[in-house]
């Protein structure tokens, strides 16, 4: 509980970062920023955990819990993300989002 | 009557078939043929001993000869329809025991000379005993369906048989035209045992032919087209019969079917299986006769007249002795049919119908001779064209002097047996339609100049250089030749009418003196103008061909039926009607099939490209898709 | 173990030992005694129903009825009577010959049998079962081996034919569950439980919408299997890709579960349904009757000509059973029994004539008659029997269909019967043609080269394809009073 900033303002700036982060997903060319944006939607999502579980439920901490969780898990999946695209970069000297669309039909 | 030695008579040939059938290459030709002619010769001597009994033992019961009857049921169809497998002795049945017998044992005998040598010798004696088979069934039959079984069975028979050089194209073709055409009139004979089938509510002959019965007094159980059914269910099975017995327009078949071995020509297509059709409508005869007035029956007096005529003209025209013989078959076929045509029931007006069945008798015996007497000369100069033949009277005495009195029988002069039984047919005509007697006699003379006619061109004629000098056929060959020469020459004499009659009472037969002249007349003018044109060789027949012009060509033509009949089946059935109905079944009915399949994988090739692989556009749809969603929960929600 | 359940259970065995077999040698010889004593099970059941009709004047005879799934009230119900025993005996006897002309299988041999065996217990399934629910599942059963059989053993476009054959046949089991399950739904119309047992149903009335609208969803799901016009189109490719083995089975036996199948099904169950509909279904199968017959004319290829002449003699089932009397119903399974006779010889032949002559051409074949006498012979008697000649099975079905058809006076159902009548004519100028121009003929130059003469295992294969059909011919009277005193009830439920 902050004082002065209400639950709406905080919603307000996480959901910016969330929009921002899917804005990002879709309309990058580079893997790695692609990743960055992901970085950023999950952020997003850690930190309203944080809010609501602050504002909603002061005396329980699943919410915080929840959150340390996600920094671990986002940790885990961006050191594989990297060595995914560091990979692909060996095999194809190239991190655009459009040279490896053959995953399809 | 011993029932189970009648049995046999059919029974024998069938085990002949049977065994010879299955032993087919493990037997030789001697053990074969012996096998093949012992069987029959036992059933001719069963036959004639049924005949004795028949006539002379049992005899008239109450002023007619009886029907006697014993069958066994062999399917049930409904309640009261079913088929039953049975032999039915009268007189008209044992008359055809007697000819069936005698001719397929003369033939059988002859075929032992004829065939000699040949690979299929085995294979020809088991169809020969299989057609045996089949006709002792057809005249024993006692219903409707048990005679369409045995129809069915001569006819494949005779497809076997006219088939039998099977690797000789023309043989193949004739052998399929024959059943198919028959085969086509056996569809009007199905239709008509149906139809009458159901309205009648029985199969058997007793029921049907009953004049005093349920069905004939009131014959008219509902019609159709202003004819009572039963009367379209007789004209149906008289087009069965008149397939079989090759009237006009379903004669096609009979000229081609002489490329069979001439045995079988002898046996099927001239003395037996032909006259099948003429049986049927005597079998049927009280029904022809009571129905509608005889309304059907008249239709039979004018198909058989134009056949006899028809096939007269034609046979004038040929120069395969074969084929002349055949078309002078479906002439005295006519002859038969028309005098049924004219026939009454009662006592002496069953006249026609008497002497058809009469001529029907002597028929068999001299065309069958005929026929034999062909083979023997085709046998000694391997051919069937007139044009290679002449003079054989030096070299074949027997041959000529049998061919001599069978045409002198079926020209119509006395003594001999054609004589008796045309008279008795043209004076049956006579008192019932001039104009019908009018064409009988002027067949008759047709059917003296082209007898005569190939008589003198077979045996007198010019001299020919032969490769071979041809010579008498072996003993095998003339002795059933001998026996059926003296046959021709004396059943007339046979008092017919005292066995023979529609209501079964018999009557006293009597030459109309008259009629006879006129009849003898016209016969011996025939042999005349033969004698004239043909004794020698002569320019007035090619001077008389060249007058005729036109009509000489279309005599020798066959009157082009042939080629209608072609022009309907390959332009319009194959071409037409088989090939729009395979086309349409590949292009439109199958096309559809496959339009639905091919329409799937072509609407599944459109929509895969929003697969595109690129994660991003998964995440736009995604997203577009959630916010669509929200959007569409908020409003729901909020309204 | 029943008498019946015994059709299930003993070729699951033969299944299993199959598995273990190493070789073609091992293959064959355990599939032979497998499917002897599948014969020998059919012809004991013959005797034993034979025996048990005298006593009992039940519908079924050897039922059994264990719950297989309660909530939907599915059981494992099985019962026989006349037609289902004939039927049997008919498909024990084609799969035995199948096995026979299949002697010399090189390739996957194990599996092969192994296919044909699971093929023939969906078809005993089909032929015993009395539940909805569990005849379609051994309808499925027994057509999902077909596209193995034709995918991997065919020749061909085997590819394009076997994935024909079997979207075609599951988009009819499509249209056939929906029936099914309208059947089933309707079932409890007066109040009682629903049910997929056929012998409670025709207890129930089931609502005459309910039956105009399912009886045509049945009817054609069936009939497509049966090769009604127009649903017809699989049968000529499939047959044309398949093995020799396996044209003989589904010609000669799969097909006649369409038949059987709107008979105890469609027909018993939906009766105002039928009476409504039939006249839509006579002009389909009087059409198709003649329309197949025609078609089997021009062609050149003999299993197409063999697979249009099923379309027409099996449009004279369907068109029979629509006749809706005694008489016609009894042609109607004997023409079932003589056809698949008649063609499982055919195709056997057809495969023995293309093993030596390497073409089912007819237009390049002549004179076989010279060349391989008793393979050609027989063919004469197989097409002799087809085109309906007395003495074989085919004249004693055609000739109670075509009684029967008449037994119905209206002149339009006549006018019907008169065009299916005239199909004779057409069969017989389409099999003399075959046979004249392979069989008799000049030797073309297919046939110039000396070749095998029949061996053991292919006569014995043909003769138990021949004396059936003889059998029948000749003494027709004991099938036919089996078959009509089994149809008795049912006639009498649709009336």
């Amino acid at each position: 509980m902050i004082e002065g900033i209400s639950i709406y303002e905080l919603l307000t700036v996480t959901s910016i970062l969330f929009f921002i982060g899917i804005y990002g997903f879709i309309t990058r060319k580079n893997l790695i920023s692609v990743l960055i944006s992901v970085e950023l939607i999950l952020n997003a999502g850690a930190v309203n955990f944080v809010v609501i579980n602050k504002y909603l439920y002061p005396d329980v901490l699943q919410g915080m819990i929840f959150s340390i969780f996600i920094i671990a898990v986002a940790a885990a999946e961006t050191a594989l993300a990297i060595s995914i695209i560091i990979n692909l970069y060996r095999k194809i000297s190239s991190v655009e989002v459009r040279d490896v669309e053959t995953m399809k039909y | 009557m011993n029932y189970s030695l009648i049995i046999l008579i059919p029974l024998i040939p069938l085990a002949v078939f049977l065994v010879l059938g299955l032993l087919n290459r493990k037997i030789g030709p001697a053990v074969s043929g012996l096998i093949g002619v012992s069987g029959i010769l036992l059933s001719t001597v069963l036959s004639f001993y049924t005949a004795y009994q028949y006539f002379g033992v049992v005899g008239k019961v109450s002023g007619a000869y009886p029907t006697l009857v014993e069958s066994v049921v062999w399917m049930n169809f409904t309640d009261t329809l079913r088929i039953d497998m049975g032999v039915l002795i009268d007189p008209i049945s044992v008359m055809m025991l007697i000819v069936v017998s005698t001719v397929s044992l003369m033939v059988h005998i002859y075929s032992r000379g004829y065939m000699k040598g040949d690979e299929g010798y085995t294979r020809f004696f088991s169809f020969l005993s299989l057609f045996t088979f089949s006709m002792f069934g057809l005249v024993l039959a006692t219903n409707l369906f048990q005679i369409y079984i045995f129809w069915e069975l001569v006819g494949v028979s005779s497809y076997l048989l006219i088939g039998y050089y099977y690797t000789k194209e023309s043989a193949v073709a004739a052998a399929k035209k024959a059943f198919i055409v028959t085969r086509f009139a056996d569809l009007g004979f199905l239709i008509g045992i149906l139809l009458i089938g159901y309205y009648t509510g029985t199969y058997d002959f007793g029921a049907l032919n009953d004049p005093g019965g349920a069905i004939l007094s009131n014959w008219a159980p509902a019609s159709f087209m202003g004819l009572s059914v039963l009367t379209w269910g007789l004209i149906l099975i008289f087009i069965g019969g008149a397939g079989k017995s090759a009237m006009f327009p379903l004669h096609i078949w009979l000229p081609d079917a002489m490329e069979g071995p001439t045995p079988v020509s002898a046996l099927i297509h001239a003395a037996t299986m032909v006259v099948a059709g003429v049986f049927l409508v005597a079998r049927l005869f009280p029904m022809y006769f009571f129905v509608e007035d005889g309304f059907a029956l008249q239709i039979v007096a004018f198909v058989g007249a134009f056949s006899a005529l028809f096939a007269a003209v034609i046979a004038l025209t040929q120069t395969d002795i074969k084929r002349v013989l055949a078309y002078s078959t479906m002439s005295q076929l006519g002859y038969m049919m028309l005098a049924l045509g004219v026939s009454g029931y009662e006592g002496s007006e069953g006249l026609g119908y008497m002497s058809s069945m009469f001529h029907l008798f002597t028929h068999a015996m001299f065309k069958a001779l005929l026929f034999l007497c062909a083979g023997s000369v085709i046998h000694a100069v391997h051919s069937n064209e007139l044009k290679d033949m002449g003079q054989l009277r030096k070299y074949m005495p027997v041959t000529h002097i049998s061919f001599l009195i069978a045409a002198l029988a079926i020209a119509g002069i006395p003594p001999f047996a054609g004589f008796w039984s045309k008279d008795e047919i043209l004076v049956a005509v006579f008192e019932h339609n001039t104009f019908l007697y009018g064409i009988g006699i002027l067949v008759a003379g047709l059917t003296a100049i082209y007898i005569f006619r190939i008589y003198f061109g077979i045996f007198w004629g010019k001299n020919k250089a032969y490769e071979h000098s041809p010579h008498e056929s072996p003993s095998s060959m003339t002795f059933p030749l001998v026996v059926l020469a003296v046959l021709s020459a004396t059943v007339g004499f046979i008092p017919f009418s005292s066995f023979i009659s529609p209501d079964r009472t018999g009557f006293e037969g009597h030459i109309d003196i008259p009629m006879a002249i006129v009849a003898v007349a016209v016969a011996l003018l025939g042999l005349g103008v033969a004698w004239i044109l043909y004794k020698k060789e002569s320019e007035m027949v090619s001077r008389l061909t060249d007058r005729l012009g036109v009509l000489y060509t279309w005599a020798h033509q066959k009157f082009y039926v042939d080629e209608l009949y072609l022009f309907v089946t390959k332009n319009i059935l194959f071409k037409g009607i088989a090939a729009g109905a395979a086309w349409f079944d590949r292009n439109i009915v199958d096309g559809t099939m496959n339009l639905i399949g091919n329409s799937t994988v072509v609407l599944s090739r459109k929509i895969k490209g929003m697969q595109s692989g690129r994660v991003q556009d998964y995440a736009m749809a995604f997203v577009s898709g959630t916010v669509l969603l929200a959007i569409l929960f908020i409003y729901l929600w909020t309204s | 173990m029943d008498i019946l359940s015994l059709f299930i259970v003993f070729p699951l065995l033969t299944v299993l030992v199959l598995l273990g077999a190493k070789s073609l040698k091992q293959a064959r010889l355990i599939a032979l005694a497998g499917t002897i004593v599948q014969v020998g099970m059919s012809v004991n059941l013959l005797f034993a129903y034979l025996r048990e009709r005298s006593v009992n004047d039940e519908i079924m005879l050897f039922t059994r009825d264990l719950v297989w799934f309660k909530d939907f009230n599915i059981h494992y119900s099985i019962g026989v009577d006349g037609i289902s025993v004939a039927l049997l005996i008919l498909t024990s006897l084609v799969v035995l010959a199948g096995v026979f002309i299949s002697w010399k299988m090189e390739e996957l041999p194990r599996e092969f049998f192994i296919s044909l065996i699971v093929l023939s217990t969906g078809v005993y399934g089909f032929f015993i079962s009395l539940d909805l629910f569990l005849m379609f599942v051994f309808f499925e059963i027994a057509v999902i081996p077909m596209f193995l059989l034709i995918g991997i053993w065919g020749s061909g476009p085997r590819e394009y034919a076997a994935m024909k054959l079997t979207l075609m046949l599951m988009g009819a089991s499509a249209i056939l569950l929906v029936g099914i399950l309208g059947i089933y739904f309707n079932s409890g119309a007066d109040g009682g439980p629903l049910t997929f047992n056929i012998l409670e149903i025709a207890k129930v009335q089931i609502p005459v919408e309910a039956q105009k609208l399912f009886f045509p969803l049945t009817f054609i799901g069936f009939a497509v299997i049966g090769a009604l016009f127009p649903f017809h189109t699989w049968s000529p490719d499939g047959h044309a890709s398949a093995p020799t083995a396996v044209s003989m089975l589904h010609a000669g036996v799969l097909m006649k579960l369409g038949g059987y199948g709107v008979f105890r099904v469609a027909m018993y169950l939906m009766p105002e349904g039928t009476l409504h509909w039939s006249w839509f279904f006579i002009v389909l199968a009087a059409f198709g009757v003649i329309y197949g017959a025609f078609a089997a004319i021009r062609q050149t290829d003999l299993k197409y000509i063999n697979a249009y002449s099923s379309v027409s003699h099996l449009g004279l089932v369907l068109f029979a059973l629509l006749m809706l009397n005694k008489t016609a119903w009894n042609g109607a399974i004997i023409q079932s029994l003589s056809h698949g006779f008649m063609t499982a010889l055919f195709f056997a032949l057809i495969g023995m004539i293309y093993e030596r002559t390497h073409t089912r051409d007819v237009t390049r074949l002549g004179g076989l008659l010279k060349v391989i006498p008793f393979i050609s012979a027989t063919y004469v008697i197989g097409g002799l029997a087809s085109l309906g000649l007395p003495g074989f099975s085919g004249f004693v079905a055609e000739m109670n269909i075509f009684v029967g058809a008449f037994q119905h006076p209206e002149i339009s159902y006549r006018i019907a019967s008169i065009f299916a009548v005239s199909a004779i004519v057409v069969t017989a100028v389409y099999i003399l043609r075959v046979v004249g121009m392979m069989l008799m003929g000049p030797l073309k130059e297919n046939s110039l080269t000396p070749m095998e003469r029949a061996t053991w295992y292919e006569k014995a294969g043909i003769f138990l394809m021949l004396l059936p059909i003889i059998g029948i011919g000749v003494a027709p009277l004991w099938l036919s009073e089996m078959i009509l005193q089994s149809i008795q009830p049912f006639i009498q439920g649709v009336l």
